[in-house]
């Protein structure tokens, strides 16, 4: 089992290759009577497998590619993309592109980021880290993983398997503003999820360590033992009576509130006005010590970019300082709508973060003295235009500081409004594992509903 | 050999000068090795979408994917590649490195003639996108905005999207299956934005199907989804807190069906219960629900979102009767976990491309009607909740424990319909969830076509139904304590 992919021969999967591609999409939009063009094409491999088991369960070989280009006709603009990137498909995807354009309605605020605000310089960010483990030694981590995993405790009866994937892609991006950029980047992913069990039931439960650099990786027995020691401490869960509540989120969970802020600021819901923190800028949004920012440049970061989707210069920012709004998160789009300038956002935002406080996670729990540690949540169920809130939870109930026993089948409400202003504490228990890193998040007074 | 396959073929296969002879090859390389199992799926996939805000459709886009994607199954292994050239070198390849989990030395045979899977006929091989000129796709936006404008001045903002896709597949089996399908798919969605007095809601309807953007307009979807949206924001205007705690909940006919896909329909997917993770699992024959209670899975309804004429593995759709006046019958299967159980596949084995390995997935899951007035169902009530829109949800497959939130929902006092509330979480258990529904109404109804199930990562349309039901208890994430 040491089959690898080699890239196909007809498959342009170097550098120049694919600029050389986005520079013929943007003559061809230009000959074909587009006015201004912008184009980006992509081309990834990678391995993936899954033990369960002990067993091989799956083996995957991905090997993507695309292409898409918007052009402008004036102010009129259409989009195309194509998973061929033949010449015959270049034509007619930009033909596609251009057949749109013509029925869409001239918007004055369309067209390309303004020349001044793309990227000058490309920085290296340290992003590619190829790894090539092979599919034999893939099966290798993902079975050690699995194995640490289930025989960290006899309660483990159960698995759904180690993934290990490993994944190098390329990214390119042109304008007919003359911006043409390349980014390379590698991700490497180890993950475990195991059932424990029993005379309570069944309870699932996961760990996974995500890096640039395979170099990076938690050790893979930890990522297997954590798995396992999470699952085990769900058994027996019960479920709890209606009651307000402090509630303290866990360092992986906790990431959602920032997610739910990031959606509130994003350009689209403000001139959309679909956002529950319209018209805050320049307003205390949090508590008042509170500042979140984000990183672009972060080296090795698995949400570091040089340049946005529109080839606009990233660079670090605060959005949040003393509790303040002081940034939204723009494409030149949605800044040109608002009166406003591109954050370099096009895309979403890179490494956002949320000071660390000084408490540690056990630190974070005495401060809470007596509520619910939240350990994951299910649904859907935050409103952007409200910001009402209400998701379903699984955790702990906790006493003393103490964590007492699991609870599950219960859901936590609120508004977001209040609860980013009743944020008590942030710890130093960093989940550094995404784009948008934050330790664990304590929120005053929630509304539990249980039985 | 019927005219649908020789014009996928025709699609699929002629522009890369495969033929018999290449599949043959291509098959040979797979079963070079000891598999239990293999196949090959050729995919050619064109998507539009058009978008209007602010009165105008300032965007659109149109997208093509192709590929092929190699599966090789030996026992619970599965080794899979793919490839978006449809080339015969690079299939080989992909087909090298699928066939690699399984040893040297192959018994199985290379089909010598393929056999056509049975084919139903749900739909029309039509292409959505050509079947409105442009002009008059951006037309019928403006006409959703000008519809939702019309309803009331509290409306601020229009934001409408439609959206079309053209599936052509063709699956090729080591045994010698070969199934074709040509799947339209297209979909009309609005969300409003109302404001009064400083407050904002929002309300959401849309709708689709496997038909033409002229069967959309024949249905009059334009104007019946705007007036839908605007009339659940408006209500949402005047929402109050929701309850908080366990109460009784009548959830309304229709999309509120999210609630067997999330607590009953995962659960029974064949690959959780053969791997012994669903909260389901070893327990066909038993009770989980009220003997009020029938559930089905039926991929087989003429033009539904879920719909399906062949699943993705070439099985034909069927429906499925997964519980049978409460009791427990049958789980989902694709081949795979079929074969590996010793059940009898039931045409769920899905995929979301060439690029995805095919899984156990739902289709239209629902309900089927019951005995009671649904009227007298909310009378019945004294203190509750009736719930009749929802957004998503999910489920904790091996806790059994499910969310779905509500975006339209009122409170019952003494038997009677009164005011509305704010969107909440309701999260429950789903092997007894349904032993909890007490009272199921006559008035079946399938959602509008708007469901997209996602599951490790693969997106796959569904549908979901149910007809007005009555659950005793039920907990509701508000944040009224009562």
């Amino acid at each position: 089992m040491t089959q690898e992919l080699k890239p196909a021969a007809s498959v342009a999967t170097t550098p120049e290759a694919l600029r050389a591609l986005i520079s013929e999409v943007l003559a061809e939009a230009l000959k074909q009577g587009a006015s201004a063009a912008e184009a980006s094409a992509s081309v990834s491999q990678g391995l993936s497998v899954t033990v369960r088991l002990g067993n091989v369960e799956t083996v995957e070989h991905t090997r993507d590619k695309g292409l898409g280009v918007t052009v402008y006709f004036g102010k009129q603009s259409g989009s195309a993309s194509t998973s061929d990137l033949g010449p015959e498909a270049i034509r007619s995807t930009v033909l596609a592109a251009a057949s749109i354009a013509r029925y869409t309605a001239a918007d004055e605020f369309s067209g390309l980021a303004d020349v001044a605000s793309l990227a000058k310089s490309i920085p290296d960010l340290d992003l590619y880290h190829p790894w090539n483990p092979g599919a034999d030694r893939a099966i290798e981590i993902a079975a050690a993983c699995e194995h640490a995993a289930r025989s960290a405790d006899a309660r483990i009866l159960n698995s759904e398997g180690a993934s290990l994937s490993s994944h190098e892609g390329l990214e390119v991006y042109g304008n007919t503003n003359g911006f043409l950029g390349a980014v390379a980047a590698t991700r490497h992913a180890l993950s475990c999820a195991v059932v424990a069990q029993d005379d309570s039931g069944m309870q699932r439960d996961y760990w996974y360590t995500v890096a640039r650099d395979v170099r990076d990786f938690e050790v893979l027995e930890s990522v297997g033992r954590q798995a396992a020691a999470r699952a085990v401490r769900r058994l027996a869960a019960r479920k709890l009576s209606t009651r307000e509540t402090p509630v303290l989120y866990e360092a992986p969970v906790a990431s959602s509130l920032l997610s739910h802020f990031v959606g509130a600021v994003r350009g689209t819901s403000l001139y959309r006005e679909a956002s529950f923190l319209l018209g805050q800028l320049g307003k205390p949004v949090f508590a008042p010590w509170i500042r979140i920012y984000e990183q672009p440049h972060l080296r090795k970061g698995l949400g570091s970019a040089p340049f946005d989707n529109e080839g606009v210069a990233t660079r670090d920012r605060d959005l949040v300082r003393d509790g303040m709004l002081l940034g939204y998160v723009l494409d030149s789009y949605s800044a040109r709508k608002l009166g406003m300038e591109t954050t370099g956002n096009a895309g979403g935002v890179h490494n956002l973060a949320i000071e660390a406080g000084a408490d540690d996670f056990p630190e974070m729990l005495a401060r809470m003295h007596t509520g619910l540690l939240v350990t994951e949540l299910i649904g859907f169920g935050v409103n952007t235009v409200t910001g009402d809130y209400s998701r379903g939870a699984a955790g702990f109930w906790v006493e003393n500081g103490e964590i007492q026993f699991p609870v599950e089948e219960i859901t936590i409400a609120g508004n977001l409004r209040e609860m980013f202003r009743q944020i008590v504490a942030v710890g130093r228990d960093v989940d550094q594992r995404g784009n948008i890193r934050t330790g664990s998040i304590l929120v005053e007074n929630m509304t539990l509903a249980g039985s | 050999m019927s005219s649908l396959l020789n014009q996928v073929r025709g699609i699929l296969l002629d522009p890369a000068c495969i033929g018999e002879g290449e599949v043959g090859r291509l098959m040979a390389r797979l079963l070079g090795h000891r598999l239990d199992y293999a196949d090959i799926y050729f995919q050619y996939s064109r998507h539009e979408s058009w978008m209007l805000e602010e009165g105008q459709v300032k965007s659109g886009s149109h997208n093509i994917e192709q590929g092929v994607g190699v599966r090789a199954v030996s026992g619970e292994k599965t080794g899979f590649a793919y490839s978006n050239d449809i080339v015969l070198p690079a299939l080989l390849e992909a087909a090298t490195a699928a066939r690699a989990i399984a040893r040297q030395g192959g018994d199985l045979a290379v089909p010598s003639a393929w056999c056509s899977s049975p084919v139903l006929d749900l739909y029309q091989p039509l292409d959505p996108l050509t079947s409105l000129e442009d002009g008059a796709k951006v037309k019928l936006l403006e006409q959703v905005e000008t519809e939702a404008r019309r309803q009331d001045p509290r409306v601020k903002q229009v934001m409408a999207s439609l959206s079309g896709v053209q599936e052509t597949v063709l699956v090729m089996r080591s045994d010698g299956v070969q199934a074709a399908d040509i799947r339209p798919l297209v979909r009309l969605n609005v969300t409003v934005i109302v404001e009064q007095g400083g407050r904002r809601e929002q309300g959401s309807h849309g709708g689709g199907g496997r038909f033409s953007y002229q069967d959309l307009l024949a249905k009059g979807a334009a104007a019946t989804y705007a007036h839908e949206a605007v009339r659940q924001a408006l209500v949402n205007l005047d929402a109050d807190a929701a309850p908080a705690g366990t109460m009784k909940v009548v959830l309304g006919p229709g999309w509120p069906g999210i609630l067997l896909h999330e607590a009953i329909g995962h659960g029974l997917e064949g690959d959780f219960n053969r791997k012994g993770t669903s909260a389901f699992s070893g327990r066909i024959g038993e009770r989980v629900a009220s003997v009020e209670c029938t559930v089905v899975d039926d991929g087989s309804l003429p033009g539904r979102r879920g719909s399906l004429n062949v699943d993705d593995e070439g099985t034909p759709t069927q429906q499925t009767v997964l519980i049978e006046k409460g009791i427990l019958k049958c789980y989902l299967q694709d081949l795979q976990n079929a074969r590996l159980m010793g059940m009898t596949p039931t045409g769920n084995g899905r995929r979301e491309s060439y690029a995805h390995i095919p899984m156990p997935r739902m289709t239209n899951t629902f309900m089927l009607a019951g005995r009671h007035d649904p009227a007298e169902i909310i009378a019945s009530v004294d203190k509750g909740l009736y719930a009749v829109n929802f957004g998503g949800g999910q489920v904790d497959i091996t806790s059994g424990k499910f969310v779905f939130s509500t975006s339209e929902a009122y409170l019952i006092e003494n038997g009677r319909v009164t005011r509305p509330v704010k969107g909440a979480t309701l999260i429950g258990n789903g092997p007894d969830v349904l032993t909890r529904v007490t009272r199921v109404g006559s008035d079946i109804q399938l959602d509008s076509g708007v469901g997209t199930c996602g599951k490790e990562g693969q997106n796959v349309p569904v549908g979901v139904g149910q007809p007005t039901l009555l659950i005793e208890g039920l907990t509701v994430g508000g944040t009224h304590g009562s």
